[in-house]
């Protein structure tokens, strides 16, 4: 069940992440977002099977929540229309082709002739992971947690600043 | 077949490599950021596989961090392009030459 399971999300995530950035049938930006977030929703179902509950939580509300709103603003705010009229150059795709084909060869290459996971026993999850991951994050991960708080805030504060009419 | 550490490594490098096409192919400045997210999503999910199939959180915790970085990113990235639109009408980065020798 689980092994079907993981099949079934893990084409779910391939299919429409490709669909996102490379759409053979739309242009728009507003159908690569909305693509965006059902990679990130099928990622989600990724998370479960790997018993991260928490992160699949955070993965919906964060990334199909909150980053996509601000995808979507900042689109509606352009000129959409734009990209449609304007055609790829040959030579970038080929590129693009030839550097993505050949990552993804070393890749599965890599990961084929290292064996990862041989040896690794899937162990049952005790109880909630939820909970120590809380308890980690406010003992031993206590420092990195207030400062990430504090770039929070700079990213805030560098926002408004970037966004106001003159640039100075 | 039974999954293992293997299929979600695979699954996770090719997410990258649709990140990356998006990145080296597409020309709109939004789309390719969209690229980006994709890389970074590919990145969380190995870190996600590692740290189940080692019986270790710390794993995911990185990913916690990663997730509230990429936020702040994004919204910093996202007020960036929308203040160079504002300034040159474009998000297109053919337009944005201005580094060109």
């Amino acid at each position: 069940m689980e092994n079907v399971l993981f099949y079934i999300f893990a084409a779910l995530t391939l299919l429409f992440a490709f669909l996102c950035v490379a759409n053979p049938f739309s242009r728009n930006p507003v159908t690569s977002a909305m693509f965006l977030v059902l990679t990130m929703i099928s990622m989600a179902g990724l998370f479960v099977l790997l018993q991260a509950f928490f992160l699949a939580a955070v993965q919906i509300l964060v990334y199909a929540g909150a980053v996509m709103v601000l995808f979507l603003f900042v689109i509606m705010l352009l000129d959409i229309k734009e990209e449609e009229r304007r055609r790829f150059s040959r030579f970038s795709i080929a590129l693009g082709g030839v550097s993505v084909i050949g990552l993804g060869f070393i890749l599965f290459k890599t990961i084929r002739e290292s064996k990862a996971g041989e040896g690794l026993k899937l162990v049952a999850v005790k109880g909630s992971d939820t909970a120590a991951l809380g308890k980690a994050l406010f003992t031993q991960y206590l420092l990195p947690f207030e400062i990430v708080s504090v770039l929070l805030l700079v990213a805030m504060v560098g926002v408004i600043l970037l966004s106001k009419k003159d640039l100075k | 077949m039974n999954v293992g550490l293997e299929q979600y490594l695979m699954v996770s490098g090719l997410l990258f490599c649709f990140g990356l096409l998006g990145v080296v192919v597409r020309r709109n400045l939004i789309i390719m950021y969209m690229g980006l997210e994709l890389m970074f999503n590919a990145a969380n999910l190995a870190l996600v596989a590692f740290s189940r199939f080692n019986d270790n959180l710390d794993g995911q915790l990185m990913v916690f961090f990663i997730i509230t970085v990429a936020a702040a990113e994004v919204a910093v990235g996202l007020a960036l392009i929308v203040a160079l639109y504002r300034k040159r009408q474009s998000a297109h980065v053919e337009d944005l030459t201005t580094l060109k020798l």
